[in-house]
């Protein structure tokens, strides 16, 4: 029974990271039909961000509470703007091309970031700083620290506050509305470019907190970080249905459980053959995934 | 005065020009007919107007601005309203998300926008019903409503309508109509494209007839159903409905 605890804690935990960058995959997917193989190094970028604040910070001797809320809110936006210079100037110009070479360009993206944050922070692993400790608490005998439950709640929140302005807000419903017919949203008077930007923005400042929460809960951050990371994001965004936010939410946290729970009962060598299986399994039994459904089609 | 002036517009895909130079006006108060066959060109003139085809030659003026080069979003601030062929609804969202986003150039106006909202609704009271159905499963009919709802939400000055008739019933169409003619005798300039040319002509003060990309005849709806060529192509069997 503590095992379980333990293990449904943990994988609730990755599947926090996982399920904040499945986000940004489904949500871009759902307005220009890319899968941005880029968005797992903007994750991998978010975390690098996070750390230069929380190490600019942490030798300036600022409390943790509010360094660490400074770096959250400054990789965001930092990342977030990274997110829209990309889609400016790599995918733009791209939008009307075939399919093939906006994921072409993706897969360049991806490499220019990594082997940026190469260049700037070399090959070896950043370490977090020790701000937050590893204090927390024995619950059912299962040993549950701090940081996995500020993780847990602070994505669930997040994920709330994306529902929210998916579906209360005028910009949110405009996202909607560009994913279902792009053409007719322009004739509703939106300003498309500006809705897609606005996609981008929002998908890779979730990607950040993803990274910083990464960084804070394994400490060691490396360039190369994004590339499982990514995948395995995007592997929860098709399980929950490519272009269903819920879907992806709840997709990330199927993924993270799968993992523990692999890790924890079989061998952590196995983790990929199964989280893999599950897809492909969900995929034969309905390929749109858990929660996507085939548009109602226009008459 | 004409609210609308097209000029010589000359419009295209890839190397394949698909207009050839068409004259065109509107004014506020009349229904304008664009008729003709199927890849006439009827569809592409009414993109190329708001926007969502570029265009290669000519003039398109809408109430002494030009439109020529100006992005779709801007068009539909300036005042042209275009109800897609096949009313490319919303259909995963509500009809209250429809309409609401037909007014997101008003979003930063709460009230007025819930005002023009709800003048919708009173003149659809069908929509009323279905505000929170989601847009795709509503009938043709309905569908069709929501897309000149959501059209009229900004109170345009001309209202272009793209085979609003399409796939219908014909006291569907015959009421589609009627609002459309309480529009243009409030002061809208509208202008229609059709496939079904005889119930046009009834309702459009002028009209004209696209062949191949060029402009054919023009003239006064009434002169047009009596006109010969009209009839023939148009008027003559079962196949012109």
């Amino acid at each position: 029974m503590s095992e379980f605890l333990q293990l449904l804690v943990a994988g609730l935990t990755t599947g926090s990271f996982y399920a904040l960058i499945a986000l940004g995959y489904t949500m871009v997917y759902g307005i220009v039909r890319l899968i941005n193989f880029a968005h797992g190094d903007i994750f991998m970028v978010g975390a690098f961000l996070g750390w230069t604040v929380l190490s600019a910070l942490a030798a300036m001797h600022m409390p943790w509470g509010i360094a660490l809320l400074l770096a959250v809110l400054l990789a965001m936006a930092l990342t977030g703007g990274i997110g829209v210079v990309i889609e400016r100037f790599a995918y733009q110009p791209l939008l009307s091309a075939p399919r093939l070479s906006i994921l072409i360009t993706a897969l360049g993206v991806s490499l220019a970031l990594e082997n940026g944050v190469l260049l700037i922070y070399g090959p070896g692993f950043e370490t977090y700083p020790h701000l937050v400790s590893t204090a927390g608490f024995v619950i059912g005998g299962a040993q549950i620290s701090y940081v996995q439950i500020g993780i847990i709640f602070c994505s669930l929140a997040l994920m709330a506050a994306l529902y929210l302005f998916v579906h209360r807000t005028f910009m949110g419903t405009a996202m909607r509305a560009l994913a279902v017919d792009r053409d007719a949203a322009r004739l509703m008077g939106i300003d498309v470019e500006r809705v897609i930007q606005t996609t981008f923005f929002v998908g890779s400042a979730l990607a950040a907190v993803a990274g910083v929460m990464e960084g804070l809960y394994y400490t060691e951050i490396n360039f190369f970080m994004g590339f499982i990371v990514g995948l395995r994001a995007f592997t929860a965004a098709v399980l929950g249905g490519i272009g269903n936010i819920p879907g992806a939410m709840a997709g990330g946290l199927i993924i993270g459980l799968l993992e523990a729970f692999s890790a924890g009962y079989v061998s952590s060598r196995w983790t990929d053959v199964i989280v893999f299986a599950v897809l492909i399994g969900t995929l034969v039994i309905k390929p749109t995934g858990l929660f996507g459904e085939r548009v109602v089609e226009r008459m | 005065m004409s609210l609308l002036v097209v000029e010589g517009l000359r419009v295209g895909y890839g190397k394949v020009e698909v207009l050839h130079g068409i004259d065109l006006t509107v004014a506020p108060g009349e229904i304008v007919a664009l008729l003709g066959s199927n890849g006439a060109g009827k569809t592409t003139t009414l993109r190329a107007l708001s926007g969502l085809e570029p265009v290669r030659g000519g003039k398109v003026v809408l109430g002494g601005e030009s439109l020529n080069g100006v992005k779709a979003h801007r068009i539909t601030a300036l005042g042209l309203a275009h109800v897609p062929e096949r009313r490319r609804l919303f259909s995963p969202l509500t009809v209250e998300e429809n309409l609401r986003l037909g007014g997101y150039l008003i979003r930063d106006q709460a009230a007025e926008l819930k005002r023009r909202m709800e003048t919708m609704y009173a003149l659809f009271p069908r929509l009323a019903e279905r505000r929170l159905q989601l847009a795709g499963t509503l009938s043709g009919g309905e569908q069709q409503m929501v897309a000149i709802a959501r059209a009229l939400v900004l109170q345009p000055r001309l209202l272009v309508l793209d085979e609003p008739s399409m796939g219908l019933a014909p006291l569907i169409v015959r009421s589609i109509f009627g609002i459309v003619k309480r529009l243009r005798d409030e002061g809208m300039a509208v202008l229609l494209v059709e496939q079904n040319a005889r119930q046009t002509l009834r309702i459009a003060d002028r009209a004209y007839v696209l062949e191949s990309g060029s402009i054919l005849i023009h003239g006064a709806a009434a002169d047009l159903a009596l006109d010969p060529r009209v009839q023939a192509a148009y008027l003559g069997g079962a196949a012109a409905a």
